[in-house]
């Protein structure tokens, strides 16, 4: 309210009109500038240079000022300017390094004024003082600026960018004497206008050319630049350096920058290439424009906006050889169009759901899952009302954590450091991850010892001891509306006549099934309850038209439908009971597939003759090997696929067990096991994974003394010519291995450090750092 | 696969500090070793040992003048070594190109990128247009060289047939490739539309660019291969012999070239013209610099003068060729590679074409191609404006004998003069001072270096600015090489950009 009162008093009790509206100009435009009454507006480029007049419906050309027979370069326009304080001044900046002003209130047909040829290349930029009637200043391709005062013929001084391209000069709104500079190199620099020896600041603000840079209207310091790296930044310059208060990321490189009006965050950018849109962006929310016009089919080359004091009006002209006139009511808003949620699992298994506020209140309204061990924990962000987007942006983010006493992840990087992957006999590590993952309580069926050393079964071992796989982990990826009684503490020892050898294998390590040790499953069951939420909610709140907002499915890899599964276990334990199972005979337990892309599972969970072609049981571990990859747990599959090697790595196709070792590794990283996950690159056998640790090998160091980065040799500092390591205990240049404290960064030669160490615990260079060696 | 360098006879010793994993300096001492280990055994074994061919790497340059690998400075030293790293070689050009380290290290960062480091297209792929466009020039130094690399990578040996042995993808690359290299002008949104839309051959315009730039890339380097007279690498054809020292040396790129007698060429003609007579040439430019550099803000030339000059400096470049341009047959062995040999510079040359203007301020590099460029092929971009800005801004201030001469007007004529013979202006200059600062024998290398790099010969070389250095010889090609690589790449890109809008 307050803010439309001050409107139509700042434009004198008339309010601006207007519609949205473009008219077609004969060529291609490179800039515009308004006329202060706001009901003109210039146009130029190569081959235009026009006034017209901004009627209700329609803009009119007014008056054409390329005029004479012959066109000159003079005409070829890079910039136009409208002096703010004469309705009868403009000044232009040719391509060949000419500035021109031109007096509108001539009688003649030929409105030229005023010649400058100092510039010896383009002029990118000219810009008059806000107040004063006769000042103009220009930057150009050569590195100067360039200060006229046009009641005299050549210019009153000249700055120099130390031969870097100027792209734009423009006066302070603020302080009478100064004007900021923007150059090819990155740099901006601030002038004083009475002093053009040297420039008072300088920065570099962007990574290439910074080709606009525009001053608030208001704040008093406050600068945006916008440049090639696709950036617009916003500079506080009344402190004692530069400070970036705000970085807008747009996608493409950021031709011109306007503030707008009366929005004391809002700014206008359009881009120089590739993208076409006009977009309006509030600073602090640098992410989502606020608005955007799409109306050119070419890139926009120049935007003004219209009236100094009226936020709605935004002139526009672009290649494409159009002027236009946007009204804000018309933009597009992207937001509007935004995905307002947001879900992210925590590396502990925790997982987060932001979402709009409104969307949660209602879901807590109808909490399903009471009896649920998970606990659900709600954050509520304290609303700023001073933000413009309250209504929008104020989110609830809601964590679920999983139980407590269910340890986490703990059991994924136990298992992940304990489970031994080569360097032993083939028996030896199945035994040993066996008893590994019997301690951790882990359903992970390891090839058991007793069958191992059979000679006879050859190759077929292994999945002998596979054969013990508890089925009751064949129950899986329940969802949590549909917990599932689990069998808990169903003890269960299945015996299994094997032929003439009569082995007995006895299954003990499936004993203690619990729901928190599956937690793969478990995870899963959170997702399935948290998307069905949305489902649900989702016709409330967003429009059912608009595809973005239902959460695509494709966030979920490991869904599958909710089935009541029976529980297999009795079912199989019925039939292993019976031991007088004849040896032809195989005993399959099938379990019927719970969605459709769960491949059909059966284990045979029979007795064999030990002359089977050993490729029979290839097919039995990789069915079980998927079925666990299936389930999320990577680890298994990849362990066992490590250990058995040859044996199975040919059932698989490449592409899977590269897909296996991949999700395997970024978990192990994301646990930072950093060894184990190097150790299983390189045990790897997939090409495309074994050259993962071959990448990015480089190592870079600084210097000690000088911090810069050392290039040649690694002992020696170009710079300060001092030796960059020395050994903290022998105090002689390390040339070989160099070895070094993480906490004091004190280090040496391996071998001195560590017989250092062994006697003392203090770092040898006496900083008194309790250094560890490990 | 490990260059060989001729030597004089002396074994260097095996460098004592090499704590580095490689030491470039050590690898080919210890080849020059061997090879000489196997020159003394070869009489008694009778095995057949290549022997290198020509003077070091270059045949314009006399290999003193050339640096010798391991008197170089630790800066060039760090160059070599990764460039060794990169290629596992260390080509001529890069032995030529080390006057100019500063620039060698963008140029081999940007190659060792575009053919190395992650893009859009498959290793194989690339080589094969490096092939493609070094072809189009009778390269057979690159061609040669990437023949290697492409087999290297794993590429087909079929393809090398011929570009009809090629998948249907890398033919449709071929007419943009002529287009390219010869009348870069031409190209429309159409040729790109044809490309990207050729149903199961059509590239993605990552790929595209990434075809682009190499295309250039390479229409450019074998510029310098040709204007700076490299040598054939020893294990590439006509690098080598096997004959005995004593009978006349002979190698393919100097049929190709059209200047069989180059070695017996005694000491250089030209030089012993005048050593005064060259003496003023220098003096004489230097005067002229001075003077435009005074006088230019009192003699203003009307806008109609000064777009005549663009028009007449572009007119006339056609039409500067040297007179000794003789009808030259393509070696068999590249020749397979392009279908078309009649579509050249010089056939409509003759007749006058018509090039149309290109304004530079509408199009440029720093603006728009950048943009492009890093959006579709990322990094690409930075590279090669970082490759541009080296190329444009170097300068050691030194002409000839003088010391601390500006010489930023003379780079920008030559630069300037390229982009006027491919139609580019620029709104703020006067093309008047190219007619100043350029002679015609200067005209007629810079001309035949960037249209028709072929046909160059050692005359055309020390025949132009006779007083100056060789280095400065080189820098000149540096400076035409990016000029021309710049004016392919925004005719190229300004389709593309057409194409988007």
């Amino acid at each position: 309210m307050e803010k439309m009162s001050r409107v139509t008093t700042a434009l004198g009790g008339s309010v601006l009109t207007g519609r949205t509206m473009h008219c077609h100009l004969d060529a291609p435009a490179n800039a515009i500038s308004v006329c202060r009454d706001a009901a003109q507006v210039v146009v130029a480029g190569r081959s235009i240079f026009k006034i017209y007049a901004i009627e209700e419906e329609q803009f009119v050309e007014k008056l054409n000022l390329r005029v004479g027979r012959k066109p000159s370069l003079n005409l070829s326009c890079a910039d136009v300017v409208w002096h703010q304080m004469d309705e009868n001044l403009l000044a232009t900046a040719a391509t060949n390094g000419v500035v021109v002003t031109w007096n509108l209130g001539r009688p003649s047909r030929n409105k030229q004024d005023q010649l400058f040829t100092e510039h010896k290349r383009t002029v990118n930029k000219v810009c008059f003082h806000p107040t004063e009637a006769h000042v103009l200043l220009s930057g150009s391709q050569d590195g100067f600026m360039k200060c006229f005062d046009l009641r005299r013929k050549d210019s009153v001084s000249t700055f120099s960018g130390q031969s870097e391209s100027v792209r734009d000069v423009q006066f302070s709104i603020r302080d009478y004497f100064t004007f900021a500079s923007t150059f090819e190199n990155g740099n901006v620099q601030l002038w004083d206008i009475r002093r053009p020896d040297r420039c008072e600041r300088m920065f570099t603000a962007h990574n290439g050319p910074v080709f606009c840079c525009d001053w608030h209207p208001e704040d008093r310091g406050w600068l945006a630049t916008g440049g090639r790296d696709k950036m617009v930044k916003v500079w506080d310059m009344t402190t004692h350096r530069a400070k970036e208060m705000h970085c807008v990321q747009t996608i493409a490189s950021v031709a011109r920058v306007k503030w707008r009006p009366e929005c004391r965050h809002h700014l206008a950018t359009c881009s120089m290439m590739v993208d076409h849109n006009i977009y309006v962006w509030d600073v602090r929310r640098p992410f989502v424009p606020a608005a955007m016009f799409e109306e050119h089919r070419d890139v926009t080359t120049g935007i003004a906006w219209r009236h100094p004091h009226d936020p709605s009006f935004l002139l526009s002209g672009s290649k494409d050889s159009s002027l236009c006139q946007h009204l804000f009511r018309d933009a597009s808003q992207p937001v509007e169009r935004a995905n307002p949620e947001g879900l992210c699992y925590g590396l502990f298994g925790d997982l987060a759901f932001a979402a709009k506020e409104s969307l949660v209140a209602a879901e807590s309204g109808r909490k399903p899952y009471t009896g649920d061990r998970r606990h659900p924990i709600f954050f509520k962000r304290k609303l700023d009302p001073a933000e413009p987007f309250a209504g929008l942006a104020s989110s609830a983010l809601s964590v679920f954590e999983t139980e407590p006493g269910g340890g986490g992840m703990r059991w994924f990087v136990d298992t992940a450091e304990r489970y031994a992957l080569a360097g032993r006999p083939l028996a030896e590590l199945c035994d040993h991850n066996a008893k590994v993952a019997r301690e951790l309580g882990r359903n992970q069926p390891w090839p058991s010892a007793h069958c191992k050393p059979q000679p006879q079964c050859g190759q077929g071992c292994s999945p002998q001891g596979l054969g013990l796989f508890n089925l009751k982990d064949m129950a899986p990826g329940l969802g949590s509306e549909t917990r599932l009684d689990r069998s808990k503490g169903d003890a269960r020892s299945d015996t299994v006549l094997l032929d003439s050898s009569a082995t007995l294998i006895t299954n003990e390590d499936n004993e203690e099934t619990e729901g928190s040790d599956v937690p793969a499953d478990y995870l899963l069951g959170d997702v399935e309850g948290e998307e069905d939420e949305l489902y649900l909610l989702d016709p409330e709140h967003a429009h059912p038209e608009d595809p973005e907002c239902v959460l695509p499915q494709e966030a979920f890899p490991l869904r599958h439908e909710i089935v009541d599964t029976p529980p297999g276990p009795e079912h199989l334990q019925d039939k292993a009971d019976s031991p007088h199972v004849s040896g032809s005979e195989a005993d399959v337990a099938s379990l019927a597939p719970v969605d459709s892309s769960f491949s059909l599972l059966s284990v045979s969970h029979a007795l064999y003759d030990s002359r089977l072609p050993p490729d029979f049981f290839g097919v039995l571990v990789r069915d079980m090997l998927h079925f666990y990859a299936e389930q999320g747990d990577v680890q298994m599959a990849v362990s066992v696929l490590i250990v058995l090697g040859e044996r199975v790595r040919k059932d698989i196709d490449e592409q899977t067990q590269e897909h296996w070792y991949t999700s395997y590794i970024d978990l192990l990283q994301r646990f930072r096991l950093w060894n184990v996950s190097n150790e299983v690159v390189k045990l790897s056998t997939s090409r495309a994974v074994s050259c993962l640790n071959q990448a990015s090998t480089t190592l870079h160091v600084n210097c000690s003394h000088c911090k810069r980065p050392m290039s040649s040799r690694g002992w020696v500092c170009d710079r300060c010519h001092r030796c960059a390591s020395m050994c903290a205990v022998c105090h002689h240049v390390v040339k070989g291995l160099f070895v070094w404290c993480q906490g004091c960064s004190h280090g040496g030669h391996l071998q001195h450090i560590m017989k250092w160490l062994e006697g003392s615990s203090h770092c040898p260079a006496g900083c008194g750092h309790l250094c560890e060696y490990s | 696969m490990l260059k060989l360098r001729h030597t004089r006879g002396q074994t260097s010793e095996l460098s004592t500090s090499s704590n580095e994993g490689y030491n470039v300096k050590a690898l080919l001492s210890s080849y020059k070793i061997i090879l000489f280990k196997y020159y003394f055994m070869n009489s008694e074994l009778g095995i057949r040992i290549p022997r290198p061919l020509g003077q070091g790497p270059s045949r314009f340059i006399p290999e003193k003048e050339i640096l010798q690998v391991g008197s170089e400075d630790a800066q060039m030293h760090a160059l070599f070594a990764d460039s060794f790293a990169a290629l596992g070689r260390l080509d001529n050009i890069t032995l030529v190109m080390v006057f100019h380290p500063q620039y060698l290290e963008s140029f081999l960062k940007t190659q060792h990128y575009l053919l190395q480091m992650d893009g859009p297209l498959p290793l194989h792929y690339r080589h094969y247009i490096g092939i493609m466009a070094a072809a189009r020039h009778q390269c057979s130094y690159l061609v040669n060289l990437h023949v290697n690399d492409f087999l290297h990578v794993g590429g087909d040996p079929k393809w090398l047939n011929g570009l009809e042995n090629a998948p249907q993808k890398l033919q449709n690359l071929g007419e943009l490739n002529k287009v390219l290299a010869h009348r870069p002008w031409l190209i429309t949104k159409e040729h790109i539309e044809g490309l990207l839309k050729a149903e199961e051959h059509s590239w993605s315009l990552a790929e595209l660019v990434h075809a682009v730039v190499l295309l250039t890339h390479y229409h450019s380097l074998a510029s310098f291969t040709f204007g700076c007279g490299i040598s054939p690498e020893i294990h590439c054809d006509g690098g080598h012999t096997f004959r005995p020292p004593s009978v006349s040396n002979y190698c393919i790129c100097d049929i190709t070239n059209g200047n069989h007698s180059v070695d017996e060429m005694p000491v250089n003609s030209a030089e012993n013209v005048s050593v005064s007579d060259s003496f003023f040439e220098v003096e004489a430019l230097m005067e002229k610099m001075r003077q435009l550099q005074e006088c230019r803000d009192e003699e203003e030339a009307s806008q109609e003068e000064m777009a005549s000059r663009f028009e007449i400096e572009k007119r006339e470049s056609m039409f500067v060729f040297s007179s000794d341009d003789e009808e030259v047959t393509p070696a068999r062995a590249v020749s397979r590679h392009f279908e078309d040999t009649s579509y050249g510079y010089k056939d409509f040359s003759r007749h006058g074409m018509h090039v149309p203007t290109f304004r530079v301020q509408d199009y440029c590099w720093e603006d728009h191609g950048y943009s492009l460029v890093n959006r579709l092929y990322p990094d690409v971009g930075q590279l090669i404006d970082e490759k541009f800005h080296i190329a444009y801004n170097l300068t050691y201030n030194t002409m000839a004998m003088h010391k601390d001469v500006d010489t930023s007007m003379l780079r920008r004529a030559i630069w300037n003069y390229i982009h006027c013979m491919f139609g580019i202006r620029y709104d703020d200059y006067d093309y008047g001072e190219i007619n100043q600062l350029l002679d015609r024998s200067f005209k007629v290398y810079i001309k035949t270096v960037v249209c028709t790099p072929e046909k160059v010969t050692k005359r055309m070389y020390d025949s132009f600015w006779r007083q100056f250095k060789h280095s400065e010889k080189v820098h000149v090609n540096l400076l035409l090489i990016e000029a021309r690589m710049q004016a392919e790449l925004l005719y190229a890109l300004r389709a593309i950009t057409r194409y988007m809008t």
